[in-house]
Protein backbone atom coordinates (compact mmCIF):
# COMPACT_ATOMS: atom_id res chain seq x y z
CA UNK A 1 0.00 0.00 0.00
CA UNK A 2 1.71 3.19 -1.20
CA UNK A 3 -1.21 5.65 -0.91
CA UNK A 4 -4.67 5.73 0.63
CA UNK A 5 -6.78 7.35 -2.08
CA UNK A 6 -10.12 5.64 -1.52
CA UNK A 7 -11.80 2.57 -0.16
CA UNK A 8 -12.21 1.25 -3.70
CA UNK A 9 -9.04 -0.59 -4.63
CA UNK A 10 -8.37 -1.47 -1.00
CA UNK A 11 -8.73 -5.14 -0.13
CA UNK A 12 -10.60 -6.51 2.86
CA UNK A 13 -7.26 -7.76 4.23
CA UNK A 14 -5.78 -4.26 4.01
CA UNK A 15 -8.83 -2.73 5.69
CA UNK A 16 -8.72 -5.29 8.49
CA UNK A 17 -4.96 -4.86 8.85
CA UNK A 18 -5.41 -1.12 9.37
CA UNK A 19 -8.20 -1.71 11.91
CA UNK A 20 -6.04 -4.27 13.76
CA UNK A 21 -3.19 -1.76 14.01
CA UNK A 22 -5.67 0.94 15.07
CA UNK A 23 -6.75 -1.25 18.00
CA UNK A 24 -3.14 -1.08 19.18
CA UNK A 25 -3.11 2.70 18.80
CA UNK A 26 -6.31 3.07 20.83
CA UNK A 27 -4.33 1.49 23.65
CA UNK A 28 -1.40 3.87 23.05
CA UNK A 29 -3.77 6.87 23.27
CA UNK A 30 -5.04 5.61 26.64
CA UNK A 31 -1.57 5.62 28.18
CA UNK A 32 -0.46 8.31 30.61
CA UNK A 33 2.12 9.30 27.99
CA UNK A 34 0.10 8.88 24.79
CA UNK A 35 3.03 9.13 22.42
CA UNK A 36 5.38 6.66 20.75
CA UNK A 37 8.55 7.37 18.77
CA UNK A 38 7.61 5.30 15.70
CA UNK A 39 7.73 8.12 13.10
CA UNK A 40 10.40 10.33 14.64
CA UNK A 41 11.99 12.54 11.99
CA UNK A 42 9.10 12.21 9.52
CA UNK A 43 7.05 15.21 8.45
CA UNK A 44 3.35 15.01 7.66
CA UNK A 45 1.82 17.89 5.67
CA UNK A 46 -1.91 18.57 5.79
CA UNK A 47 -2.87 20.29 2.55
CA UNK A 48 -6.49 21.35 2.81
CA UNK A 49 -8.07 23.39 0.03
CA UNK A 50 -11.48 23.08 1.67
CA UNK A 51 -12.34 24.18 5.17
CA UNK A 52 -12.01 21.46 7.79
CA UNK A 53 -11.34 21.52 11.46
CA UNK A 54 -11.79 18.05 12.82
CA UNK A 55 -10.15 16.08 10.02
CA UNK A 56 -7.09 18.29 9.98
CA UNK A 57 -6.77 18.37 13.76
CA UNK A 58 -7.24 14.63 13.91
CA UNK A 59 -4.43 14.01 11.40
CA UNK A 60 -2.16 16.42 13.25
CA UNK A 61 -2.91 14.77 16.57
CA UNK A 62 -2.23 11.34 15.03
CA UNK A 63 1.07 12.50 13.52
CA UNK A 64 2.22 14.02 16.81
CA UNK A 65 1.28 10.91 18.81
CA UNK A 66 3.66 9.05 16.50
CA UNK A 67 6.36 11.71 17.07
CA UNK A 68 6.18 12.99 13.48
CA UNK A 69 6.37 16.71 12.74
CA UNK A 70 3.49 18.46 10.99
CA UNK A 71 3.16 21.21 8.41
CA UNK A 72 -0.11 22.76 7.57
CA UNK A 73 -1.28 24.44 4.39
CA UNK A 74 -4.54 26.29 3.90
CA UNK A 75 -5.51 28.42 0.93
CA UNK A 76 -6.62 31.47 2.88
CA UNK A 77 -3.07 32.29 3.94
CA UNK A 78 -1.19 31.05 0.91
CA UNK A 79 0.01 31.83 -2.59
CA UNK A 80 -3.15 30.27 -3.98
CA UNK A 81 -4.53 33.77 -3.90
CA UNK A 82 -1.57 34.65 -6.14
CA UNK A 83 -2.61 31.95 -8.60
CA UNK A 84 -0.22 29.13 -7.73
CA UNK A 85 -1.49 25.83 -9.10
CA UNK A 86 -2.27 22.70 -7.09
CA UNK A 87 0.70 21.00 -8.72
CA UNK A 88 3.18 23.72 -7.81
CA UNK A 89 1.82 23.82 -4.28
CA UNK A 90 2.35 20.12 -3.61
CA UNK A 91 5.75 20.07 -5.33
CA UNK A 92 6.79 22.97 -3.12
CA UNK A 93 5.66 21.15 0.00
CA UNK A 94 7.50 18.03 -1.13
CA UNK A 95 10.68 20.05 -1.71
CA UNK A 96 10.34 21.44 1.82
CA UNK A 97 10.61 17.92 3.15
CA UNK A 98 7.11 16.52 3.51
CA UNK A 99 7.28 12.74 3.80
CA UNK A 100 3.51 12.31 3.41
CA UNK A 101 0.68 14.62 2.39
CA UNK A 102 -2.94 14.57 3.39
CA UNK A 103 -4.94 16.25 0.61
CA UNK A 104 -8.43 17.67 0.82
CA UNK A 105 -9.81 19.32 -2.31
CA UNK A 106 -13.22 20.01 -3.78
CA UNK A 107 -12.34 18.36 -7.10
CA UNK A 108 -13.06 14.66 -7.48
CA UNK A 109 -9.80 12.76 -8.03
CA UNK A 110 -7.56 15.54 -6.72
CA UNK A 111 -5.65 13.22 -4.37
CA UNK A 112 -5.06 10.75 -7.20
CA UNK A 113 -3.69 13.49 -9.44
CA UNK A 114 -1.36 14.64 -6.68
CA UNK A 115 -0.15 11.06 -6.23
CA UNK A 116 0.95 11.08 -9.89
CA UNK A 117 2.94 14.28 -9.45
CA UNK A 118 4.85 13.51 -6.27
CA UNK A 119 6.88 10.62 -4.97
CA UNK A 120 5.59 10.76 -1.38
CA UNK A 121 2.62 8.78 -0.03
CA UNK A 122 -0.72 10.60 -0.39
CA UNK A 123 -3.73 10.23 1.87
CA UNK A 124 -7.05 11.41 0.52
CA UNK A 125 -8.59 13.62 3.20
CA UNK A 126 -11.73 14.08 1.10
CA UNK A 127 -12.12 14.85 -2.61
CA UNK A 128 -15.39 16.52 -3.55
CA UNK A 129 -18.34 14.12 -3.34
CA UNK A 130 -16.06 11.17 -4.11
CA UNK A 131 -14.20 9.56 -1.18
CA UNK A 132 -13.15 10.15 2.41
CA UNK A 133 -11.41 6.90 3.27
CA UNK A 134 -10.18 7.67 6.79
CA UNK A 135 -13.73 8.60 7.79
CA UNK A 136 -14.92 5.18 6.59
CA UNK A 137 -12.08 3.48 8.49
CA UNK A 138 -12.78 5.30 11.74
CA UNK A 139 -16.47 4.50 11.46
CA UNK A 140 -15.69 0.83 10.76
CA UNK A 141 -13.36 0.81 13.78
CA UNK A 142 -16.03 2.36 16.01
CA UNK A 143 -18.56 -0.27 14.96
CA UNK A 144 -16.07 -3.12 15.20
CA UNK A 145 -15.03 -2.15 18.71
CA UNK A 146 -18.68 -1.82 19.76
CA UNK A 147 -20.07 -5.03 18.25
CA UNK A 148 -16.83 -7.00 17.86
CA UNK A 149 -17.33 -7.30 14.09
CA UNK A 150 -19.15 -5.86 11.08
CA UNK A 151 -19.98 -9.20 9.49
CA UNK A 152 -23.76 -9.69 9.41
CA UNK A 153 -24.71 -6.30 10.88
CA UNK A 154 -27.46 -4.18 9.33
CA UNK A 155 -26.45 -0.56 8.82
CA UNK A 156 -28.64 2.28 7.58
CA UNK A 157 -26.96 5.41 6.16
CA UNK A 158 -29.44 8.26 6.18
CA UNK A 159 -29.35 11.57 4.36
CA UNK A 160 -27.77 13.17 1.32
CA UNK A 161 -26.22 10.02 -0.14
CA UNK A 162 -25.80 11.54 -3.59
CA UNK A 163 -23.50 14.40 -2.62
CA UNK A 164 -21.71 12.68 0.26
CA UNK A 165 -18.16 11.35 0.07
CA UNK A 166 -18.71 9.92 3.52
CA UNK A 167 -21.63 7.82 2.25
CA UNK A 168 -19.69 6.63 -0.78
CA UNK A 169 -16.65 5.56 1.26
CA UNK A 170 -18.63 4.10 4.13
CA UNK A 171 -20.91 1.98 1.95
CA UNK A 172 -17.85 0.44 0.28
CA UNK A 173 -16.00 -0.16 3.56
CA UNK A 174 -18.98 -1.52 5.50
CA UNK A 175 -19.94 -3.86 2.65
CA UNK A 176 -16.35 -5.02 2.17
CA UNK A 177 -16.24 -5.94 5.86
CA UNK A 178 -19.43 -7.99 5.58
CA UNK A 179 -22.24 -5.65 6.71
CA UNK A 180 -25.56 -5.17 4.89
CA UNK A 181 -26.05 -1.51 4.05
CA UNK A 182 -29.27 0.38 3.31
CA UNK A 183 -29.12 3.93 1.95
CA UNK A 184 -32.10 5.92 3.17
CA UNK A 185 -32.95 9.22 1.45
CA UNK A 186 -35.53 10.99 -0.66
CA UNK A 187 -35.17 10.12 -4.34
CA UNK A 188 -33.51 13.45 -5.13
CA UNK A 189 -30.72 12.72 -2.64
CA UNK A 190 -30.05 9.13 -3.73
CA UNK A 191 -27.52 8.41 -6.50
CA UNK A 192 -29.00 8.40 -9.98
CA UNK A 193 -28.33 4.68 -10.06
CA UNK A 194 -27.33 2.24 -7.32
CA UNK A 195 -25.15 0.33 -9.82
CA UNK A 196 -21.76 -0.16 -8.25
CA UNK A 197 -23.10 0.57 -4.77
CA UNK A 198 -23.04 -2.62 -2.67
CA UNK A 199 -26.19 -1.43 -0.88
CA UNK A 200 -29.94 -1.22 -1.27
CA UNK A 201 -31.94 1.99 -1.30
CA UNK A 202 -35.01 2.94 0.68
CA UNK A 203 -37.15 6.06 0.68
CA UNK A 204 -38.49 5.57 4.18
CA UNK A 205 -36.56 5.79 7.44
CA UNK A 206 -39.65 4.61 9.33
CA UNK A 207 -39.56 1.30 7.44
CA UNK A 208 -35.96 0.45 8.33
CA UNK A 209 -35.54 2.07 11.74
CA UNK A 210 -36.57 -1.01 13.73
CA UNK A 211 -34.40 -3.41 11.71
CA UNK A 212 -30.89 -1.99 12.01
CA UNK A 213 -27.91 -2.30 14.35
CA UNK A 214 -26.43 1.03 13.32
CA UNK A 215 -28.16 4.17 12.11
CA UNK A 216 -25.61 6.47 10.49
CA UNK A 217 -26.81 10.03 9.96
CA UNK A 218 -25.21 12.25 7.34
CA UNK A 219 -24.90 15.95 7.86
CA UNK A 220 -27.41 18.01 5.92
CA UNK A 221 -24.95 19.86 3.71
CA UNK A 222 -26.57 23.14 2.99
CA UNK A 223 -23.45 24.23 1.05
CA UNK A 224 -23.76 21.38 -1.50
CA UNK A 225 -26.79 20.82 -3.68
CA UNK A 226 -29.03 23.60 -2.53
CA UNK A 227 -32.74 24.18 -2.67
CA UNK A 228 -33.31 22.51 -6.04
CA UNK A 229 -32.76 18.97 -4.72
CA UNK A 230 -33.51 19.56 -1.10
CA UNK A 231 -36.89 19.50 0.58
CA UNK A 232 -37.57 22.16 3.17
CA UNK A 233 -35.83 21.57 6.53
CA UNK A 234 -39.06 20.90 8.48
CA UNK A 235 -40.06 18.41 5.83
CA UNK A 236 -36.62 16.71 6.03
CA UNK A 237 -36.80 16.46 9.82
CA UNK A 238 -40.32 15.12 9.59
CA UNK A 239 -39.32 12.23 7.29
CA UNK A 240 -35.57 11.65 7.84
CA UNK A 241 -34.54 13.26 11.12
CA UNK A 242 -33.62 10.96 14.00
CA UNK A 243 -36.06 12.49 16.43
CA UNK A 244 -36.50 11.20 19.98
CA UNK A 245 -39.69 9.46 18.83
CA UNK A 246 -37.85 7.55 16.06
CA UNK A 247 -34.92 6.87 18.39
CA UNK A 248 -37.29 5.05 20.75
CA UNK A 249 -38.14 2.62 17.95
CA UNK A 250 -34.53 1.50 17.45
CA UNK A 251 -33.53 -1.94 18.69
CA UNK A 252 -32.28 -1.61 22.27
CA UNK A 253 -28.70 -2.56 21.28
CA UNK A 254 -28.58 -0.32 18.20
CA UNK A 255 -26.19 2.64 18.07
CA UNK A 256 -26.31 6.08 16.46
CA UNK A 257 -23.43 7.57 14.50
CA UNK A 258 -22.71 10.89 12.82
CA UNK A 259 -19.50 12.10 11.14
CA UNK A 260 -19.87 15.63 12.53
CA UNK A 261 -20.28 18.50 12.63
CA UNK A 262 -23.89 17.87 13.66
CA UNK A 263 -26.88 20.04 12.85
CA UNK A 264 -28.72 19.47 16.12
CA UNK A 265 -32.45 19.50 15.60
CA UNK A 266 -32.11 18.69 11.89
CA UNK A 267 -30.70 15.24 11.05
CA UNK A 268 -30.28 14.36 14.72
CA UNK A 269 -32.46 15.35 17.66
CA UNK A 270 -30.75 17.51 20.25
CA UNK A 271 -31.18 15.00 23.08
CA UNK A 272 -30.47 12.01 20.80
CA UNK A 273 -27.05 13.50 20.08
CA UNK A 274 -26.23 13.37 23.80
CA UNK A 275 -27.68 9.91 24.45
CA UNK A 276 -25.21 7.26 25.66
CA UNK A 277 -26.00 5.24 22.54
CA UNK A 278 -24.76 8.07 20.35
CA UNK A 279 -21.16 7.21 19.37
CA UNK A 280 -20.23 10.63 18.05
CA UNK A 281 -17.40 11.34 20.49
CA UNK A 282 -16.17 7.78 20.30
CA UNK A 283 -15.94 8.25 16.53
CA UNK A 284 -13.72 11.26 17.11
CA UNK A 285 -11.43 9.22 19.39
CA UNK A 286 -11.28 6.37 16.91
CA UNK A 287 -10.42 8.88 14.20
CA UNK A 288 -7.07 9.65 15.81
CA UNK A 289 -6.24 5.96 16.25
CA UNK A 290 -7.18 5.01 12.70
CA UNK A 291 -5.18 7.90 11.24
CA UNK A 292 -2.18 6.80 13.31
CA UNK A 293 -2.57 3.35 11.76
CA UNK A 294 -2.72 4.82 8.24
CA UNK A 295 0.31 7.09 8.76
CA UNK A 296 2.27 4.26 10.35
CA UNK A 297 1.44 1.90 7.51
CA UNK A 298 2.36 4.37 4.76
CA UNK A 299 5.50 5.78 6.41
CA UNK A 300 6.68 2.85 8.48
CA UNK A 301 8.42 0.88 5.79
CA UNK A 302 8.45 -0.74 2.41
CA UNK A 303 5.47 -3.01 2.16
CA UNK A 304 4.81 -5.91 -0.18
CA UNK A 305 5.01 -3.94 -3.42
CA UNK B 1 19.73 -27.57 11.74
CA UNK B 2 21.30 -28.38 15.09
CA UNK B 3 19.18 -28.94 18.17
CA UNK B 4 20.84 -27.27 21.17
CA UNK B 5 18.09 -27.40 23.82
CA UNK B 6 15.42 -30.08 24.17
CA UNK B 7 12.03 -29.51 25.80
CA UNK B 8 13.39 -30.72 29.16
CA UNK B 9 16.33 -28.28 28.94
CA UNK B 10 13.95 -25.37 28.35
CA UNK B 11 11.85 -26.35 31.37
CA UNK B 12 14.92 -26.68 33.63
CA UNK B 13 16.31 -23.33 32.44
CA UNK B 14 13.00 -21.61 33.26
CA UNK B 15 12.96 -23.16 36.73
CA UNK B 16 16.55 -22.13 37.43
CA UNK B 17 15.89 -18.56 36.30
CA UNK B 18 12.83 -18.44 38.59
CA UNK B 19 15.01 -19.50 41.52
CA UNK B 20 17.58 -16.84 40.65
CA UNK B 21 14.88 -14.14 40.50
CA UNK B 22 13.71 -15.09 43.99
CA UNK B 23 17.26 -15.17 45.32
CA UNK B 24 18.37 -11.86 43.85
CA UNK B 25 15.20 -10.00 44.86
CA UNK B 26 14.80 -11.75 48.26
CA UNK B 27 11.31 -12.82 47.35
CA UNK B 28 9.09 -11.60 44.56
CA UNK B 29 6.84 -9.11 46.36
CA UNK B 30 7.70 -6.19 44.08
CA UNK B 31 8.39 -8.15 40.91
CA UNK B 32 6.44 -7.67 37.68
CA UNK B 33 7.28 -9.95 34.77
CA UNK B 34 6.99 -8.32 31.35
CA UNK B 35 7.25 -10.55 28.30
CA UNK B 36 8.41 -9.06 25.02
CA UNK B 37 6.05 -9.94 22.17
CA UNK B 38 5.93 -12.75 20.83
CA UNK B 39 7.86 -15.55 22.53
CA UNK B 40 8.82 -13.61 25.62
CA UNK B 41 5.17 -13.68 26.68
CA UNK B 42 4.72 -17.44 27.22
CA UNK B 43 8.15 -17.58 28.85
CA UNK B 44 7.09 -14.84 31.29
CA UNK B 45 3.88 -16.72 32.05
CA UNK B 46 5.86 -19.90 32.79
CA UNK B 47 8.22 -18.01 35.07
CA UNK B 48 5.18 -16.62 36.90
CA UNK B 49 3.78 -20.14 37.34
CA UNK B 50 7.06 -21.40 38.83
CA UNK B 51 7.36 -18.32 41.06
CA UNK B 52 3.87 -18.77 42.45
CA UNK B 53 4.74 -22.41 43.17
CA UNK B 54 7.99 -21.41 44.94
CA UNK B 55 6.79 -18.35 46.83
CA UNK B 56 3.03 -18.79 46.95
CA UNK B 57 2.54 -15.32 45.45
CA UNK B 58 0.81 -14.33 42.22
CA UNK B 59 3.37 -12.40 40.18
CA UNK B 60 1.72 -10.06 37.64
CA UNK B 61 2.60 -10.69 33.99
CA UNK B 62 2.51 -7.97 31.34
CA UNK B 63 2.97 -7.91 27.59
CA UNK B 64 5.17 -5.43 25.77
CA UNK B 65 5.06 -4.88 22.01
CA UNK B 66 8.07 -2.86 20.91
CA UNK B 67 7.13 -2.38 17.25
CA UNK B 68 6.56 1.35 17.73
CA UNK B 69 9.92 1.82 19.47
CA UNK B 70 12.16 0.14 16.91
CA UNK B 71 15.13 2.05 15.52
CA UNK B 72 14.73 0.60 12.02
CA UNK B 73 11.27 1.89 11.13
CA UNK B 74 11.28 2.58 7.42
CA UNK B 75 14.13 0.16 6.80
CA UNK B 76 12.04 -3.03 6.89
CA UNK B 77 8.39 -3.96 6.45
CA UNK B 78 6.26 -2.41 9.19
CA UNK B 79 5.60 -4.97 11.86
CA UNK B 80 2.00 -5.42 12.92
CA UNK B 81 1.18 -3.35 15.99
CA UNK B 82 0.70 -5.82 18.80
CA UNK B 83 -0.77 -5.53 22.23
CA UNK B 84 0.91 -3.79 25.14
CA UNK B 85 -0.76 -4.36 28.48
CA UNK B 86 0.69 -4.39 31.93
CA UNK B 87 -1.92 -5.16 34.59
CA UNK B 88 -0.29 -3.12 37.37
CA UNK B 89 1.49 0.22 37.72
CA UNK B 90 5.21 -0.38 37.28
CA UNK B 91 6.27 2.65 39.34
CA UNK B 92 8.69 1.61 42.09
CA UNK B 93 8.45 -2.07 41.20
CA UNK B 94 11.13 -4.41 39.90
CA UNK B 95 10.38 -5.16 36.26
CA UNK B 96 11.89 -8.33 34.85
CA UNK B 97 11.86 -8.13 31.06
CA UNK B 98 11.60 -11.57 29.49
CA UNK B 99 12.59 -12.46 25.92
CA UNK B 100 13.56 -15.59 24.08
CA UNK B 101 16.87 -14.57 22.49
CA UNK B 102 19.34 -11.80 23.35
CA UNK B 103 21.29 -10.89 20.20
CA UNK B 104 22.12 -7.31 19.14
CA UNK B 105 20.40 -5.75 22.16
CA UNK B 106 18.29 -3.47 19.98
CA UNK B 107 15.00 -5.07 20.99
CA UNK B 108 15.89 -4.61 24.66
CA UNK B 109 16.84 -0.96 24.01
CA UNK B 110 13.39 -0.44 22.47
CA UNK B 111 11.73 -2.23 25.38
CA UNK B 112 13.55 0.00 27.89
CA UNK B 113 12.36 3.13 26.08
CA UNK B 114 8.83 1.79 26.02
CA UNK B 115 8.93 1.04 29.77
CA UNK B 116 10.15 4.58 30.44
CA UNK B 117 6.97 5.90 28.81
CA UNK B 118 4.81 3.58 30.91
CA UNK B 119 6.24 4.42 34.31
CA UNK B 120 9.35 4.53 36.47
CA UNK B 121 10.33 1.12 37.79
CA UNK B 122 12.74 0.95 40.74
CA UNK B 123 14.90 -1.45 38.76
CA UNK B 124 14.70 -3.25 35.44
CA UNK B 125 16.23 -6.69 35.01
CA UNK B 126 16.49 -8.85 31.91
CA UNK B 127 15.85 -12.59 31.62
CA UNK B 128 16.48 -14.44 28.35
CA UNK B 129 16.30 -18.08 27.42
CA UNK B 130 19.30 -17.81 25.09
CA UNK B 131 22.16 -15.31 24.91
CA UNK B 132 23.78 -15.73 21.52
CA UNK B 133 26.27 -12.84 21.73
CA UNK B 134 27.07 -10.22 19.04
CA UNK B 135 25.79 -7.22 20.98
CA UNK B 136 25.58 -3.88 19.18
CA UNK B 137 24.66 -1.92 22.32
CA UNK B 138 25.95 -1.95 25.92
CA UNK B 139 23.26 -4.28 27.24
CA UNK B 140 23.57 -7.50 29.26
CA UNK B 141 21.16 -10.03 30.71
CA UNK B 142 20.72 -10.65 34.44
CA UNK B 143 19.34 -14.16 33.96
CA UNK B 144 20.39 -16.42 31.10
CA UNK B 145 19.00 -19.88 30.32
CA UNK B 146 21.89 -20.81 28.06
CA UNK B 147 24.88 -18.99 26.62
CA UNK B 148 25.11 -20.03 23.01
CA UNK B 149 28.19 -19.09 20.96
CA UNK B 150 27.04 -18.47 17.39
CA UNK B 151 28.27 -16.86 14.21
CA UNK B 152 26.33 -13.86 12.94
CA UNK B 153 25.20 -15.76 9.84
CA UNK B 154 23.45 -18.42 11.91
CA UNK B 155 19.84 -18.16 13.00
CA UNK B 156 18.74 -19.18 16.49
CA UNK B 157 15.21 -20.55 16.50
CA UNK B 158 13.41 -20.78 19.83
CA UNK B 159 10.20 -22.80 19.86
CA UNK B 160 7.64 -22.67 22.64
CA UNK B 161 4.58 -24.89 22.97
CA UNK B 162 2.16 -21.96 23.19
CA UNK B 163 3.23 -20.52 19.81
CA UNK B 164 4.99 -23.30 17.92
CA UNK B 165 3.52 -26.53 19.35
CA UNK B 166 6.75 -27.74 20.94
CA UNK B 167 9.63 -26.55 23.13
CA UNK B 168 13.22 -26.41 21.96
CA UNK B 169 16.10 -24.33 20.64
CA UNK B 170 17.97 -24.99 17.43
CA UNK B 171 20.62 -23.29 15.31
CA UNK B 172 20.08 -22.98 11.58
CA UNK B 173 22.42 -21.77 8.86
CA UNK B 174 20.87 -18.69 7.32
CA UNK B 175 19.67 -19.69 3.88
Amino acid sequence: MKHLLGIEGTTREELEGILDDADGFVEVLDRSIPKVPALRGKTVATVFFEPSTRTRLSFERAAKALSADTMSFSPGTSSLSKGESLKDTVLTLEAMGSDLMVIRHKAVGAARRVADWTSVPIVNGGDGAHQHPTQALLDALTIRRHFGKLEGLDIAIVGDIRHSRVARSNVLAFAALGARVTCVAPRTLLPVTMDGWPAVASGSLDEVIGEVDVVYLLRVQRERGGASVFPSLPEYVERYGLTRERFERLRPEAIVMHPGPMNRGVEIGDDVADDPRSQVLDQVRMGVAVRMAVLYRLLGGELDE
Amino acid sequence: MRQVMEAGDVGRAVRRIAHEIVERNRGVGDVVLVGIHTRGVPLAERLAAVLSELEDVEVPVGVLDIALYRDDVGMRPTPVVGETSIPVEIDDRVVVLVDDVLFTGRTVRAALDSLTDLGRPRRVELAVLVDRGHRELPIRADYVGKNLPTSTTERVAVRVVEVDGSDGVSIEEAG
